[in-house]
């Protein structure tokens, strides 16, 4: 099947103002009538649900947590950007979008770019309606912060948890639309399957986590905003819960899956302390605002931090990239961790850290300053690591933190496969091949709130639904086919558990799949993913019964299905012979060690379809082209 | 370290629950509190037996999912963190760990340490919003807050929905979880418009999910994970008895 991105015609600004008004419209009677599935409560699946039930559509909405308000968007911290240009520091709609498409190494489609900057400043308008207690200056007024790759201060911020602020916004909306009966929730439930009838997505497999059973779900749409696949590492900062599980098994059904590779590793993590970690732990962007990063200048040095002088630090970001400083984007950031690391400068007990310092900041802007917009941040990191960071510098090193790959999605929204739609970090649409601070909350919103209302409703006004029930042959035989892999999960009765499996296959994506990837280590990443997915089916051991709350059968389902997707983000990442943005190919790249980008033969996102476990994909290409922002080797120095 | 782990296990809501000892050894310091949890199940699977069950999902503190009394307390011995984020640091070598899952009524067991936490939810579908209906909004800076209200809206919006509250409170009121979001919205000029029928059906819809009343001994603010002030209480009373008289 070609891929059709539907990107409108005519100006950038006015393709999305132009569509909205050439999208079919569902009549406020008629929406009743149609019944839409939402997968996933977070920033984007709880805004779309909330904004869905006003319209007075039938909505349905789940999550594996017990309760919509934990999804993991919860956990950002740092803000959400707007092109509100408050500041009067020169920001605009086109420079947030220019930012963005830049920032992304100009792998992102630049109409949807466009779009996001538009939708930027409406989110910040909704969420203050909504009690969002963003952070204010004395005067009443909105305040704002800087973010890495961005030159001007366009950040929101709720202290530092904004992520929980936005999110208890669309939780309350949400809690609004249930109250009133148009949308009915279903916490503890994983979505298991999609069900396709006729080429359309018509419902959903769900297993209700407490008792066990599984359930048939019909509806005209169904909308998969399940988050991002960063747990594939193991160790990373989303939630011990995210998962893949949803978008791998659309993608088995026939939704393509977009740019697998991209990764965001996140510079600034608390790092790892031993092989109990179970997760990691982000300290915000936003830090690198006030701090200063840096490494003794010698390799070896064991000096506590505070005794190492001035004379003998590398402030290797202010060295290397001096019009950012430590504020160039993440990607950049980590990568030039990673180097000093590698040069054995690294600092901690494990060398595999570098010193974020606050001293300076403390001392021009007093203490007190720091712990207001800082303090719940610090307080964290003393809580893990038991030392205080306003008396000695904080340690971090990157992390895996985002996944700009996902679905791919058109214009719309939508997939491959018609009538499944899928938003937020579960899809691979805007961020390109590395995202933005503060710009996740901003898509998932964006998504969620102001486009999947439109979209929906131009793909709901202009299709003809014939009645399904969900005792049709194609829910009885994705039925079949979940019960099918619970059983043989259960019936393998080995002796290594899920976690020794999920680990193994973490340490092969970190060390092959990571920061720097080479020809070599994804071949022989490939090949171990495979041996590791055979020995998992021959000796995992799940306990228990399906019937009951089975918290190891519910890690063993996500953990195969990571087993398959690693593959396909090792054979994506090995067909992309270039770097750009967190795809970092170190046979490509420049002198100064940067990332080197070949546009003449990899300016496009890679659109993978599913043949099969084990089986090549096969790989269509979407043409990008930029009209506007035109390509250049990335430079923040 | 080494320890005893004192762990409750119920098999459903339906099933009489009871105490089991486990014995966890070899645990490092700047192991967390749910990671020596997580060594404690993948023993307990190497030796054929079922892991305990326990909610958890972010693991930085912040989505309010972990919801376990340890030694007397909700989510354990330190101030102001939640389970997740304590440390082994904070126990004593040999010590013996009591770990039970929050006890109020109107938070029944699902199975070993998990709570159904739905009454919450309820409490929020029946007042704990502002009717803003996406598009309807004017500009953020339409309306200048004053930082002092923002900021105190801010210290009451942190509330994490976790329920210690409750659990720590000797008649399972939820008050300062109600208080909180009423707090949060009642500070803010947008959430005035509904700010009586908020308090109103938010305060009726607890007592119907049959939490208790509320003695003022302040152990929910004691054990809160975010450290909410019972000020806030102090609030929803006077929003309550002004929402009642007019």
């Amino acid at each position: 099947m070609a891929l059709d991105s539907k990107i409108p015609s005519g100006p950038i600004e006015k393709k999305w103002y132009d569509h909205k008004f050439n999208l079919k419209l569902v009549n406020p009677a008629n929406r009743r009538k149609h019944k839409i599935i939402i997968v996933g409560t977070g920033l984007a699946g709880g805004a779309a649900a909330a904004t869905l039930g006003e319209m007075g559509y039938e909505v349905s909405a789940f999550a594996y947590q017990d309760s919509a308000r934990r999804a993991h968007s919860i956990a950002a911290q740092g803000g959400i950007n707007a092109a509100k240009n408050y500041r009067n520091d020169g920001d605009s709609i086109y420079r947030l979008f220019y930012d963005t498409v830049k920032g992304g190494d100009y792998r992102a489609r630049e109409a949807n770019v466009y779009r996001l900057a538009e939708l930027s400043v409406d989110i910040i308008d909704q969420c203050v309606a909504q009690g969002v207690p963003f952070a204010r200056e004395y005067g009443g007024y909105l305040d704002n912060r800087s973010f890495g790759g961005a030159q001007v201060s366009r950040t929101f911020y709720a202290r530092g948890q904004t992520g929980q602020q936005l999110l208890l916004g669309a939780y309350s909306a949400l809690s609004r639309q249930v109250g009133l009966g148009t949308v009915k929730m279903y916490e503890r439930h994983e979505i298991l399957d999609v069900v396709v009838i006729d080429g359309r997505a018509r419902g959903i497999i769900a297993r209700n986590m407490v008792t066990g059973e599984l359930e048939r779900h019909a509806a005209d749409a169904v909308v998969l905003a399940t988050g991002g696949y960063g747990n594939v590492y193991y160790l990373s900062t989303n939630a011990k819960g995210c998962n893949t599980t949803a978008i791998w098994r659309a993608h088995k059904r026939g939704a393509y899956f977009g740019n697998p590779c991209f990764v965001q590793i996140h510079p600034t993590c608390i790092p790892v302390s031993g092989e109990h970690q179970s997760k990691l732990t982000l300290m915000s962007e936003s830090l690198r605002n006030d701090g200063r990063v840096w490494v003794p200048m010698k390799k070896g040095d064991t000096r506590k931090p505070n005794d190492i002088p001035e004379a003998e630090r590398d402030y290797y970001l202010e060295r290397r990239y001096p019009s950012f400083g430590n504020l160039v984007p993440r990607d950049v950031a980590s990568r030039a961790a990673k180097q000093v690391c590698d040069e054995g400068r690294g600092v901690g007990a494990s060398k595999m850290a570098v010193y974020l310092d606050f001293a300076d900041a403390i001392k021009r802007q007093g203490k007190a300053k720091i712990e207001e917009k800082y303090g719940n941040l610090f307080d964290m990191y003393y809580e893990i690591t038991d030392e205080n960071p306003y008396e000695v510098p904080m340690r971090i090193y990157p992390a895996v933190h985002y996944t700009m790959g996902g679905l791919w999605v058109d214009y719309n929204l939508q997939t491959t496969i018609p009538g499944l739609f899928a938003a937020g970090e579960a899809n691979f649409s805007d961020h390109g091949a590395n995202r933005l601070g503060a710009s996740a909350l901003m898509q998932g919103l964006a998504d969620g709130y102001f486009i999947l209302p439109y979209t929906l409703g131009g793909y709901l006004g202009g299709t003809q639904f014939p009645k399904v029930s969900t005792d049709a042959p194609e829910f009885a035989e994705a039925e079949k086919n979940v019960k099918s892999v619970i059983d043989r999960l259960l019936a393998v009765k080995g002796t290594k558990s899920v976690d020794y499996f999920h680990k193994k296959l973490g340490k092969i994506m970190w060390d092959k799949v990571g920061m720097g990837r080479n020809e070599a280590g994804l071949k022989e990443a490939i090949t171990e993913i495979r041996e590791l997915r055979d020995d998992f089916w021959k000796n995992v051991r799940v306990l228990g019964k399906s019937e009951e709350l089975n918290q190891s059968l519910e890690k063993a389902g996500r953990v195969a299905d990571f087993l398959e997707l690693a593959e396909l983000m090792a054979v994506d990442a090995l067909h992309r012979r270039e770097s750009c943005g967190g795809h970092f190919r170190e046979e490509s790249q420049t002198e100064d060690n940067e990332a080197k980008r070949d546009d003449e033969n990899f300016s496009y996102a890679a659109a993978w379809e599913f043949q099969g476990v084990g089986a090549e994909p096969q790989l269509h290409k979407e043409e990008l082209t930029f009209e506007y922002c035109k390509p250049s080797q990335r430079s923040y120095k | 370290m080494n320890f005893t782990v004192k762990i409750w296990r119920q098999k459903n809501a339906q099933t009489p629950g009871k105490f089991v000892d486990y014995s966890v050894n070899n645990i490092s310091e700047d192991t967390s509190f749910l990671e020596m949890l997580d060594i404690m199940n993948e023993d307990l699977i190497a030796k054929n037996e079922e892991p305990v069950a326990f909610d958890h999902d972010c693991r930085e503190g912040i989505c309010g999912m972990c919801s376990l009394h340890i030694s007397g307390r909700p989510h354990g011995p330190r101030q102001k963190v939640t389970a997740c984020q304590l440390f082994m640091r904070s126990f004593e070598d040999g010590e013996t760990i009591t770990v039970e899952p929050w006890r109020a009524q109107p938070f029944p067991v699902i199975k070993d340490c998990i709570v159904d936490r739905s009454a919450f939810d309820r409490i929020m579908q029946s007042g704990g919003f502002i009717s803003a209906s996406t598009g309807s909004a004017p500009d953020g800076n339409a309306i200048p807050i004053p930082k002092r209200d923002a900021d105190l809206a801010m210290d009451a919006a942190a509330c994490i929905g976790c329920g210690a509250c409750v659990a720590a409170c000797k008649n399972a009121s939820a008050m300062l979880f109600v208080a909180a979001k009423v707090s949060h919205l009642a500070h803010l000029p947008q959430g005035k418009v509904e700010r009586k029928e908020r308090v109103l059906n938010m305060v009726a819809q607890m007592d119907k999910e049959g939490f208790g009343s509320c003695t003022n001994t302040y152990a929910c603010e004691a054990e809160c994970p975010k450290g909410i002030s019972v000020a806030h209480i102090a609030f929803l009373n006077r929003e309550y008895l002004k929402a009642s008289l007019s």
